[in-house]
């Protein structure tokens, strides 16, 4: 992937060297796990090297120590947040549970599934920008709600939520917060000591640590079931042989992933932004401040997505796409349609996501090629010809 | 990995042949919409003579597999009497381009429909249809299967929401298990018109959802 302009680091990014040096020891020597503590010296090593990078973690969140599970990711945090709550509440207290219908599809489909269980499940709809109506959220509260999720970013059109004041309105009302920051985790800053949010889900692998590595910050005392049967792991939350490579690597980037880092990304991205709606009928999608630093989703006129990427592939970039066509399931993006958009502007949608490894001229580049390949798609097409 | 598509699939995608628009074509068809993802048009230029196909250009709004099948057809068919280029095939098309992936099919499908639609729109505009045969449900439902149901990228029929379908005095009465606030209602029965509508017998089309 050495020559490619790699613009899709909301899906995977490339691991920081430095990520993996710190991890090298944990894979070849002191490759214990931490279980074995009372056992041998090797096993005490795990346990220091994993409690050292569980304290950084709950120190970039403003959390204490056993506030912070890891886990294999952030589909698992938060399927263990949303339904570790369900467990805990759902027959004390009640079984309804509000999301967002833009949510990732781990949180989409964890509320699916207890909705197969019986629980009452509220799909909040957002505003044109993507963002979710304070209102609406408190008037969808009712003495059974047991959690509100709601995700910091948006995955596919960065829009950013007001997380403080969702979790003030929860706390207000004594429902619990859990928010998916998978995409803005740390580069949009979060404490939990000033946010009354109760579960974060969390991952490494979008800020250049390894893969399969995730987290879930749960505030003291919150009640939350053993969702996974196992050993006693992660304050008995989360069982399994601890990925200490792993947790150390995540650690590692999150102290890489600095705030001078996150301005030079949202520098270029929004240069690049600036250069694309340049191109006729064109259009941001998502809120034009209040949104991911790395993160541009534009939509093109005329047309689709999936052809718009295999063209750019043979240029040499690599973006995404919400067309139908470009997803296995064919069925268009639930968050362009989320957001009062309808088919043509989500199959004509394109994500740009930078990370570290992205150049100052990959901007000019890629704003270059696409613009190239909007033309020539548009000649082709029967869309739009009466412009 | 091996990309999902052969080589040949891309080499038309890249170049796709007999690309544009006639502007004083013989027969034209649009087959697709901006709803479901994927969009033909195809026009022919025909000698009277010999009916056969001296000009075809298609312009295509989808994905590699639409644009690569658009190509193909058009191929296939330039020099072809209408007789012969009818009988192009789905799987002929598939076949020249080294075979398509299982899940892109309706868009490839929809190219050779739009063939067959401007074909079709020859022989109305033309008066070459012989004998009036008049609509059956069967005609209505053969139509109707060329109609995309966007939630799922498959035909009406295919996808099970055709409740009814009636013919009085001229008059096809669809109805679609769908709500009427539904977010392809609208699109839905645009489409349907579209495709019923050059029937010479049919004066009104009326298509009814459900609550």
């Amino acid at each position: 992937m050495e020559d490619i302009v790699y613009l899709d680091n909301a899906a995977a990014t490339r691991l920081d060297e430095r990520v993996l040096e710190v991890m090298k020891p944990y894979l070849f020597d002191t490759y214990a796990v931490a279980t074995s503590q009372f056992g041998y010296l090797p096993g005490i090593e795990a346990k220091d090297a994993l409690d050292a990078a569980r304290g950084r973690m709950a120190a970039a969140l403003g959390a204490t120590l056993e506030e912070f599970i890891f886990t294999s990711g952030s589909t698992e945090s938060s399927n263990l947040a949303i339904k570790g709550v369900a467990m805990a509440l759902g027959e004390k207290k009640g079984r309804h549970i509000i999301t967002t219908r833009i949510e990732d599809f781990a949180v989409l489909y964890s509320a699916r599934a207890l909705e197969k269980q019986g629980f009452q499940v509220t799909y909040l709809d957002v505003d044109k920008l993507g963002r979710v109506d304070l209102d609406r959220l408190r008037s969808a509260i009712t003495p059974e709600t047991i959690l509100v999720s709601v995700q910091a970013a948006n995955q596919e059109i960065g829009t950013l939520q007001d997380v403080a004041a969702i979790a003030e309105l929860c706390q207000e009302h004594g429902v619990l917060f859990h928010t998916d920051a998978t995409h803005s985790f740390p580069r949009v800053p979060l404490d939990v000591r000033q946010v009354p949010v109760d579960l974060v889900t969390v991952t490494a692998h979008l800020i250049h640590g390894p893969k399969g590595v995730g987290g879930l910050y749960v505030r003291k005392d919150t009640p939350l079931g053993k969702w996974m049967d196992g050993g006693f792991q992660e304050f008995n939350l989360r069982p399994g042989s601890e990925n200490i490579p792993g947790a150390v690597g995540f650690a590692k980037a999150v102290e890489l992933a600095t705030p001078e880092e996150t301005a030079r990304l949202q520098g270029v991205r929004d240069r690049l932004i600036e250069r694309l709606l340049q191109v006729p009928y064109s259009q941001l999608n998502g809120h034009p401040t209040l949104r991911l630093p790395h993160n541009a989703n534009i939509s093109f006129r005329f047309v689709e997505g999936e052809s718009v990427l295999l063209h750019l592939d043979m240029r040499g970039f690599a973006v995404s796409t919400g067309s139908a066509c470009f997803s296995r399931s064919l069925e268009a993006s639930h968050v362009i349609l989320g957001i009062g958009g309808n088919h043509e502007r989500a199959h004509g949608s394109v994500r740009f996501t930078f990370g570290r490894f992205n150049k100052d001229e990959d901007v000019g580049a890629v704003a270059e090629a696409i613009t190239e390949v909007i033309e020539r798609l548009r000649e082709i097409s029967p869309l739009g010809k009466d412009r | 990995m091996p990309l999902p598509y052969s080589e040949k699939v891309m080499e038309h995608f890249r170049q796709p042949r007999n690309v544009g628009r006639i502007e004083d074509a013989d027969a034209k068809s649009i087959e697709g919409s901006p709803a479901c993802g994927d969009m033909v048009a195809v026009y022919l230029k025909v000698d009277r003579e010999s009916l056969r196909i001296d000009d075809i250009k298609f312009e295509s709004y989808g994905c590699a597999s639409n644009i690569a099948t658009g190509s193909i057809i058009t191929e296939l068919a330039k020099g072809k009497t209408l007789e012969e280029a009818k009988h192009i095939t789905w799987k002929q098309a598939s076949e020249a381009l080294g075979g398509l992936p299982p899940i892109k099919t309706h868009c490839s499908i929809l190219a050779v429909d739009g063939l067959r639609a401007a074909i079709e729109n020859y022989e109305e505009r033309h008066g070459l249809i012989r004998e009036h045969k008049p609509t059956t449900i069967e005609v209505i439902r053969k139509r109707l299967k060329r109609v995309m149901n966007p939630m799922v990228g498959l035909d009406l029929v295919r996808t099970k929401v055709v409740k009814d379908i009636e013919i009085a005095d001229g008059v096809v009465r669809v109805a679609i298990d769908l709500p009427a606030d539904h977010q392809f209602a609208a699109n839905i029965r645009e489409e349907i018109s579209e495709k019923i509508q050059p029937l010479w017998d049919v004066q009104k089309i009326v298509v009814e959802f459900t609550e």
